[in-house]
């Protein structure tokens, strides 16, 4: 390096003469250019970046310069200076994006590979049915009662307006639960319906009463397709002041509509309850064949049998006499029931064939429901 | 009940054009639930013909007797010739008059009928017999028709073949459905028409003449009417629309006297009984039994009598139970046909027994002796007691006309005094309940079309009619009203339901049980609750197990699985079971439900009564009575937990997944378990945890025992867990969030050395212990045993991160915390540090 002299002449100096510069700047470019890898690259870089490069070794001369002359001589080294950087980076750049890419490819996998490492569970679809309508109460206002399996005649029956000798109470084939002295006067049956949950409901509080209650029954009935001496209801009673049948209509279309679909008509059979009056079937329209297949051979329905309709459970406004085995004044208050058969429901709305199904806890049938229906 | 459809119009002109369908249809809105509507004769195709049996050749050398006969036809075969037919019956002589069906006919099956060589001869066509016309299940071979037909008559026509049978399914309220008078009352308010009412009939009053009846029990028995009838032609057979009419209402014709009975209690709905006078011996009374008693019924099984039962006696005895089933001694008898005289000798007088028995005590007799008749079914819903005279006339009447009888001039008739039932109903109650608008005159209107007497304004006094049992308050006539303006026309609202508070605690933490279990890949099972002491005994449980004292069943399904669950172990470990046996062998299962669990001491639930809420104190009493009945959680795993595959090894479930459900389960509940060593069958001895929330035994979990898998053929190292939901949940639990510290964290392991029989848990409570606040996590990272840990020790590696909430720990704080840490673990559980 020269060293600073007032008389040194900046023309004279051979590297800083504008066509060795831009002659250097070229082959920097140039070199970089011609690089084939990022190793390449790297040579290049230093052959013209580095501390022995023309380049630098040409700035090195700008301070031995005057004063006068070191401004243009160092807007010179520096744009030259400039370019080259630039190209460096964009080289850089051009040659790091393929070597990204060639061994990116080459670390490719087949992500088509089954992977089932962590097993999945599933909650049973019964469950979750039981939830959804619950869910859909809830949404209402409702409160979610339970009560015993193992139940009270008295709450089982006759507090529902079936006395011992009711008809109604030979219809429905019931689990007597041993007494003491053997015999089958404990008092006490497997619950044949939800129902006594209605009393336990309306017993624990004044009206209004808003309450749903799912849960299992029982009934002496063989396991076959479509019987199970263990199955499941959904219960829904409604207490207060000035409901109606009309109401109990409105609620079973609001549920309908949540846990089947909109569109379906509802059919409203009269039929008999002891603990209702009036008391209804309800049957809805099937969602298969919407009735297309009632005579008419030629268009079976599985899912309504070519009835056209599927039943889906009972209802009706609570008979006055059960308000009053409940402490509840039938001149105050009125209320609706309903009882819907989930196993029904979960044939319909989800194409089971076959009631054993449900029973047998075989995992291939419930894994596929996962963790909500 | 069968209700066919040409028995209906004639009480109700319906519509010409109105197919089974349609009034099905207005039927079931109605309220009846019809169950299907049967299409008969619609497989049958003509030429069906009355035939004159001309000839009968019997053809000798065959297996079986044929016979090869001439029919006279009439003109039916188009040529008026005899119609030359082979037939293998032979109940039938020449001069008998036959069904006929001719070549290009089909009978049901289809059986397409054409002239074919059969025994050697032509035969163009065939004889039918009740049974190939789908008549009945009649055997008795061919079908012979009274001698007044003439051949060549369409068949199909005369035996009224083609029909509609709706089947109706009758709700216990509704009794006098269970006759073709009472349908036919609902389809005359379906329809808006007249009813030809079947029980309107001229009766003559009673007298004192008739024949003698003494009613000793008249709550048992309110009504008795008895009618006779002489000179009665014992061969006198059924007509054949009488036949037909009961067959289709799937009732079988017997003999003329049960034929009549029958067909009256379907036309009117009251039970008859028909007696040989010559029979009974003196009069008849009306009585329960007495102890001891005995009664041979008509099927011919002798009954033990129970002193409930009500009975039919005379002189001699118990001659029926009433209402149920009649007395062998004095029913009526078979024909007897002299082979010499051809005179018939049988039953000539016959008394018609019409009466209204109370409904329970017909119910408890027909229980008692599994004896549920058409008759039984009919009292216990209530028939209509002022029927009962109509019906007797109607007997009587079809005697004189068809039997050639003559009625008796006496008419016996006891009637109990019966007080008039009047209702009174607020006029508008009707649409209160509905939620319509039907006005006062509408609900008049109705209540008089279900046959009731209506007076009043406001509030209307309403008397309804005999057959009508069910009808005591007001909100029976309520329902009649509403159902027939028709349920589907009241308009549909949403009640205004105050604001609900949502699930509670207890229900939010029952489905996060089952979201966490099948979150860690569980799969639930719904198992039903029945055992037996097969399944106690595969599970080990000594005898003195409190797991082996259940509640009972009185009539289980199974009698080998008479109690219900002490615990979910025995349903879920079947499902594994069947799993595997499916084919399914990487298992993990789970299921919620209750167990049941007798009270110390078993009591009997209280009958409350229903005209009032019970006390409080009736109430406890009620659910004292009930078992306990907890909810539970378990699990059982088999196979493996985690699977192998491309990616390497998996991992075989065991004791350590059944434990860690367990904690899942409280990490659901938000408490924290506690793990004991524990010997609890069926876990494995020395496999097994004792789970526990603070001091409270929650449950167990582990391997199960070697010998428990044997005995229930369950995969080896099958491992279980099951616990209590209800001990395991604490109401009102909120977390804190804990304070997160930003400083950096210091790291130190530490390796201890302890006897084998020293537990993991106690040396990790010690270290956490003796570690102090700055301890931020521990980890057990290896376990090992062996030359290393020396023999009969083992080494517990842990990772110990210390972190404080305001500072950098310097090197010497983390070094004093993990030296205070080990030194707790030395005290408390002899741990040496490992090279120490
Ligand atoms: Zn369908």
């Amino acid at each position: 390096m020269s060293a600073p002299n007032k008389s040194y002449d900046p023309v004279e100096v051979e590297a800083l003469k504008p066509e060795v510069v831009e002659q250097a700047r070229d082959e920097a470019i140039a070199a970089f250019a011609a690089a084939a890898d990022l190793d390449e690259l790297k040579q290049a870089k230093v052959a013209h970046t580095g501390d022995r490069s023309p380049l630098s070794l040409a700035n090195r001369e700008i301070g031995a310069l005057p004063p006068q002359a070191k401004a243009a001589a160092g807007k010179l080294i520096g744009q030259a200076r400039g370019a080259v950087n630039q190209a460096l980076a964009k080289r850089q750049t051009e040659l790091e994006a393929e070597r990204d890419a060639r061994v990116l490819v080459e670390e490719a996998v087949d992500v088509t590979l089954p992977y089932g490492r962590v097993p999945r569970g599933a909650r049973h679809p019964l469950t979750t049915l039981a939830e959804r309508i619950e869910d859909t109460f809830v949404a209402m206002g409702y409160q979610v009662a339970s009560g015993p399996e193992v139940e009270a005649e008295w709450l089982n029956f006759d507090a529902l307006n079936l006395h011992a000798d009711h008809p109604a109470r030979s219809m429905q084939d019931t689990f007597f639960v041993e007494a003491p002295d053997g015999t089958a006067d404990s008092g006490m049956v497997l619950r044949t319906q939800t129902s006594p949950v209605q009393i336990r409901a309306m017993l624990a509080g004044e009206p209004p009463l808003y309450a749903v209650s799912p849960g299992r029954v029982y009934r002496t009935d063989e396991l076959d397709a479509t019987h199970t001496p263990v199955f499941r209801q959904v219960e829904a009673i409604a207490v207060d002041e000035g409901l109606t049948f009309g109401h109990l209509k409105g609620t079973i279309e609001v549920l309908v509509e949540k846990l089947i679909g909109g569109g379906l008509e509802l059919r409203w059979r009269p039929s008999y309850f002891p603990f209702t009056e009036p008391s209804a079937e309800i049957d809805l329209q099937c969602f298969v064949c919407r009735g297309a297949s009632v005579g008419n051979p030629d268009r079976p329905c599985r899912t309504c049998s070519s009835e056209g309709w599927i039943e889906l459970g009972g209802c009706g406004v609570v008979n006055p006499r059960v308000l009053v085995a409940a402490g509840i004044d039938p001149n105050r208050y009125s209320g609706f029931a309903f009882g819907l058969g989930l196993e029904r429901i979960l044939m319909n709305r989800h194409n089971v064939a076959d009631m054993r199904d449900m029973v047998e806890g075989d995992v291939r049938f419930t894994l596929p429901f996962g963790m909500e229906i | 009940m069968r209700v066919p459809l040409s028995w209906l119009r004639e009480y109700v002109d319906l519509p010409a054009g109105e197919t089974g369908r349609d009034v099905a249809a207005r039927l079931v809105r109605a309220g009846l639930e019809v169950e299907t509507v049967e299409q008969l004769g619609t497989d049958i195709k003509g030429p069906l013909v009355v035939g004159e049996v001309l000839s009968i050749e019997e053809l000798p050398g065959f297996k079986k007797p044929i016979r090869h006969c001439f029919v006279n036809v009439g003109a039916a075969n188009g040529t008026g010739e005899p119609q030359e037919i082979v037939c293998g019956a032979t109940n039938f002589q020449v001069g008998d008059k036959v069904v006929v069906i001719l070549p290009g006919g089909v009978l049901p099956g289809p059986f397409p009928i054409s002239a074919r060589q059969t025994y050697g001869h032509t035969s163009a066509g065939m004889i039918c017999s009740a049974r190939e016309l789908g008549m009945g299940d009649d055997h008795n071979g061919i079908i012979v028709l009274p001698p007044e037909y003439e051949a060549g008559t369409d068949a199909i026509e005369l035996l009224q073949l083609v029909d509609e049978v709706l089947d109706i399914a009758v709700t216990p309220d509704r009794g006098y459905c269970l006759s073709m008078r009472g349908v036919a009352r609902e389809a005359a308010a379906a329809y808006g028409l007249p009813l030809a009412d079947p029980a309107l009939l001229d009766v003559p009053p009673a007298n004192s003449y008739g024949y003698l009846v003494k009613v000793a029990d008249p709550v048992g028995c309110d009504r008795f009417v008895a009618r006779t009838v002489t000179g009665v032609n014992p061969g006198a057979q059924s007509p054949i629309w009488l036949q037909r009419r009961l067959q289709k209402s799937g009732i079988r014709p017997i003999s003329l006297a049960v034929d009549i009975t029958n067909y009256v209690m379907l036309e009117v709905g009251q039970p008859l009984h028909a007696y040989d006078r010559e029979r009974v011996d003196g009069p008849i009374q009306v009585r329960r039994a007495a102890e001891g008693e005995t009664l041979t019924t008509l099927d011919g099984v002798k009954r033990k009598l129970s002193a409930e039962d009500l009975l039919i006696c005379d002189n001699s005895g118990p001659i029926g139970l009433a209402g149920v089933m009649g007395g062998a001694t004095t029913e009526i008898l078979e024909p007897v046909t002299d082979p010499e005289t051809g005179v018939v000798t049988g039953t000539t007088e016959i008394i018609v027994e019409a009466a209204h028995f109370e409904p329970v005590a017909i119910a408890r007799s027909a229980k008692r002796h599994k004896l549920p008749s058409e008759a039984s079914k009919r009292f216990e819903r209530g028939v209509d007691p002022e029927a009962a005279r109509a019906a007797a006339q109607r007997a009587v009447d079809l005697l004189v006309l068809i039997a050639g009888g003559t009625a008796e001039a006496g008419v016996t008739d006891i009637a109990a005094p019966r007080p008039v039932r009047t209702i009174a109903i607020d006029a508008g109650l009707p649409d209160r309940v509905a939620g319509a608008e039907y006005g006062r005159e509408t609900v008049t209107r109705r209540l008089q079309e279900v046959g009731c007497s209506v007076v009043g304004a406001d509030v209307l006094e309403v008397t309804p009619p005999s057959w009508r049992p069910d009808l005591t308050d007001p909100y029976d006539l309520v329902e009649e009203v509403v159902r027939l303006e028709g349920y589907d026309n009241v308009p549909a609202r949403m009640p205004v339901v105050p604001p609900g508070r949502g699930l509670s605690e207890a229900q939010r933490f029952h489905r996060r049980v089952g979201v966490a279990l099948a979150g860690a890949g569980y799969v639930e099972i719904n198992a039903y609750p029945f055992v037996g002491e097969a399944a106690f005994d595969g599970l080990g449980l000594d005898a003195d197990d409190a797991r082996r004292r259940t509640v009972k069943l009185v009539n289980p399904l199974n009698d080998a699985e008479p109690a219900l669950r002490t615990t979910l172990l025995p349903g879920l470990l079947g499902a594994l079971r069947r799993n595997v046996g499916r084919g399914n062998t990487d298992l993990a299962l789970f299921e919620t439900g209750t167990v049941f669990l007798p009270k110390a001491e078993p009591k009997v639930a209280p009958r409350l009564p229903v005209d009032r809420r019970p006390t409080e104190e009736q109430l406890a009493e009620l659910n004292a009575a009930l078992p306990d009945q907890p909810r539970r959680v378990a699990v059982a795993l088999t196979g493996e937990r985690l699977p192998s595959g491309w990616w390497g090894k998996g991992a075989p479930s065991g004791w350590a997944d059944a434990i860690e459900a367990a904690r899942t389960v409280a990490a659901a509940a938000g408490v924290e378990l506690t793990v004991r060593q524990a010997q609890y069958a069926p876990w494995h001895p020395g496999r097994c945890a004792e789970l526990l929330v603070g001091e409270v035994v929650v449950g167990h979990a582990g391997e199960l025992h070697p010998r428990v898998v044997k005995a229930l053929h369950l995969p080896e190292r099958t491992s279980a867990m099951e616990l209590d939901l209800d001990l395991v949940f604490e109401d009102g639990r909120r977390v804190s969030g804990p304070p997160v510290s930003a400083y950096p964290v210091a790291t130190q392991d530490v390796a201890l050395i302890v006897d084998a029989g020293v537990h993991a848990a106690d040396v990790e409570s010690a270290l956490r212990e003796g570690a102090g606040e700055l301890l931020e996590s521990l980890r057990l990272f290896d376990v090992f045993t062996g030359e290393q840990a020396g023999a009969g020790r083992k080494s517990l590696a842990y990772t110990l991160r210390f972190r404080a909430a305001d500072r950098t720990l310097t090197a010497d704080e983390a070094s004093a915390a993990r030296e205070s840490a080990v030194a707790v673990a030395a005290e408390r559980t002899g741990a040496v540090l490992r090279g120490a």
